[in-house]
């Protein structure tokens, strides 16, 4: 059975227009302007156990509207929308003992209080047993590296640090099913590396579902197998990330590194960008076999270095967008 | 029976979060002692005051001086019990930086988890400032002892619910929050109403007789008024079964409308998109 199964949701909010000015101030107060935002225009899918998905698409496309109706945060329109077999608006405090949340920009811990001691209240809050308790706590201290973290207060953390005592915060009450907005924003290299891997071990190795949103791209590329993308409210694509590229493009390029500064003209091959010796190439591996290309290429110019890239993710996004507009 | 099992360990969350806030305010020591001395001077100004009105006035007064001198000390030592900085910060900045989602998504009754706060914030402040004046002015300013144990027990169980529907008001104003900018007027409306109507300014007796019947109907005498009052004798101890009703009644009143308001707040921030 499906873990999370959505069917048909919409939701619109009303927002109050103002005028700007002291004028436009003064009548609001008298007589405002509402105007309508479709958030989700009607989206549809089901998550099976254990996926790890990718949810991209841009700002206000409505990737943390759906998190939120998922979490039991907002209450949608029309639409059906059932987790663990549960409807999350309905049924609010079942629902949220069984997933965890965490929003990249925000923080769930106490501000004032040593990470530990956060992590001691989310234990009474979600009220888990003692003995699971410390299970959980140790594992969490021992995969995120927290040992040296637990007696600081949470204000004196840094981003990084205070990103993977987040991510333990949110798994103490061992949900099935993780909702990360954004977790790797403004994370150094480093520190988003060790997220990255952290998700990939709690997927794999404990089989939670994740439902990942984010505008980093080697996120999607590094950990997921499915990814849905949204757009003005609607899904315009779901499936493997392969798919998502073969549906947008079949191209890939080639960027050579040429001894000398000449031009690079061939039958199969279109030059996209040209900057001193580096020349990137795009090309249709239908058309013509990868290793043809490259054979014929360095026939022709004395070549200091080569190498094929898929087109990047974010340019299929993006051509994605535009063919739906 | 699974039922009752899940009740107490929803009340130990609460408990959780009341103690976790108590400690953290607990914390502010400095603040603690200059509020102590900033408490002291005021009530010593305040005991000057009615000392030297009491000195000039022949006419009837309804309380005598030792009884009111008494009461301005207890005003200052359970000051904590006005939320007179309005909402509690913790809450504020939940509600501007947009942290309050996560509270959204806590197995808890939302309200609850707030009042815990709330009954933290009016209570902990008072640790280090409450004794410190009992024991000063008592030994010192000529601060009465209750008469005796009954009027004792009386003033006891009365500040107790006197923390509680402080605490319920509090939650009013940390709900308002919600409301951003008119919620700061609300706050600071409704802190003003209890600083006047609670009788830390002056003793509510002292107000004319035809502000009487208002202040009766107010809730707000019973954080302040009513219970001390009770530690004076001056409302004999009996009479707790009068009063009880009446600040159980303020009570459940407050945490309904609080209830019913942050239901509305709820469906109102999440309509801002968040």
């Amino acid at each position: 059975m499906p873990h999370i199964i959505v069917e048909n949701l919409v939701k619109t909010f009303q927002i109050a227009q103002r005028q700007p000015g002291v004028w436009g101030a003064l009548r609001g107060v008298v007589h405002r302007n509402y105007r309508q935002i479709t958030a989700l225009a009607g989206i549809s899918f089901t998550i099976e156990p254990g996926e790890l998905i990718g949810y991209i698409g841009p700002n206000g496309a409505g990737k943390s509207t759906t998190v939120k109706v998922l979490s039991g945060i907002l209450v949608p329109d029309t639409g059906r929308c059932e987790i663990l077999g549960r409807v999350p608006w309905k049924e609010r405090i079942a629902h949220v003992a069984h997933i965890g949340v965490v929003f990249g920009q925000r923080t769930q811990l106490w501000w004032d209080l040593p990470v530990i001691e956060s992590f001691d209240l989310l234990r009474d809050i979600y009220r888990v047993d003692h003995h699971q308790y410390a299970q959980t706590r140790d594992e969490m201290i021992a995969i995120l590296d927290l040992e040296s973290l637990l007696d600081i207060p949470v204000r004196q953390l840094s981003l990084g640090q205070r990103m993977r005592c987040d991510l333990a915060a949110a798994l103490i009450h061992r949900p099935s099913i993780l909702f990360l907005d954004e977790p790797t924003i403004g994370l150094d290299v480093v520190s988003k590396l060790a997220v990255r891997d952290f998700i990939k071990r709690l997927n794999q190795e404990r089989d939670v579902t994740v439902i990942l949103t984010t505008h980093d791209m080697d996120d999607i590329e590094a950990l997921c197998t499915r990814v849905m993308v949204i757009g003005q409210g609607q899904i315009l694509s779901d499936g493997p990330l392969e798919n998502l590229r073969a549906r947008v493009t079949t191209e890939r390029r080639l960027i050579v590194d040429l001894e000398g500064t000449e031009d690079i003209s061939d039958p199969d091959a279109s030059v996209v960008l040209r900057d001193g010796h580096r020349v990137h190439l795009t090309f249709d591996p239908d058309r013509i076999a990868t290793a043809d290309l490259i054979a014929r290429i360095t026939a022709q110019h004395p070549v200091r270095d080569l190498f094929v890239e898929n087109t990047p993710i974010e340019e299929i996004i993006s051509r994605l967008y535009a063919e739906n507009h | 029976m699974p039922k009752i099992t899940n009740l107490t360990s929803l009340i130990k969350s609460y408990i959780a979060v009341f103690s976790a806030r108590f400690r953290t305010l607990l914390q502010y020591r400095a603040a603690a002692f200059a509020g102590f001395g900033t408490q002291f001077f005021w009530g010593l100004i305040r005991v000057m005051i009615f000392e030297a009105f009491y000195r000039s006035t022949t006419a009837p007064q309804p309380m005598t001086v030792d009884e009111v001198i008494t009461y301005i000390w207890l005003g200052q030592a359970f000051l904590v019990l006005i939320p007179y900085q309005g909402a509690d910060p913790d809450v504020r900045a939940m509600v501007r930086s947009g942290n309050v989602v996560y509270e959204l998504v806590r197995p808890t009754n939302l309200y609850f988890f707030w009042y815990s706060r709330a009954i933290a914030q009016r209570t902990a402040p008072g640790v280090f400032r409450a004794l410190p004046l009992f024991i000063t002015a008592g030994l010192f300013f000529n601060m009465q002892m209750p008469p005796n144990i009954p009027a004792a027990c009386a003033w006891l169980v009365s500040i107790l619910f006197a923390v509680l529907i402080s605490a319920a008001i509090t939650n009013i104003l940390n709900i308002s929050l919600l409301w951003t900018i008119s919620g700061e007027g609300v706050s600071l409306l409704l802190s003003s109403l209890t600083w006047l109507f609670s009788g830390i300014i002056l003793p509510l007796l002292f107000f004319p007789d035809w502000a009487q019947a208002t202040l009766n109907i107010l809730p707000f005498r019973y954080i302040m008024d009513i219970p001390f009052r009770f530690y004076l004798g001056h409302i004999p101890p009996e009479e707790i079964w009068y009063h009880l009703p009446f600040q159980i009644s303020y009570l459940i009143a407050l945490i309904t409308a609080g209830h019913l308001i942050l239901t509305r707040g709820i469906r109102r921030l999440v309509a801002q998109g968040g």
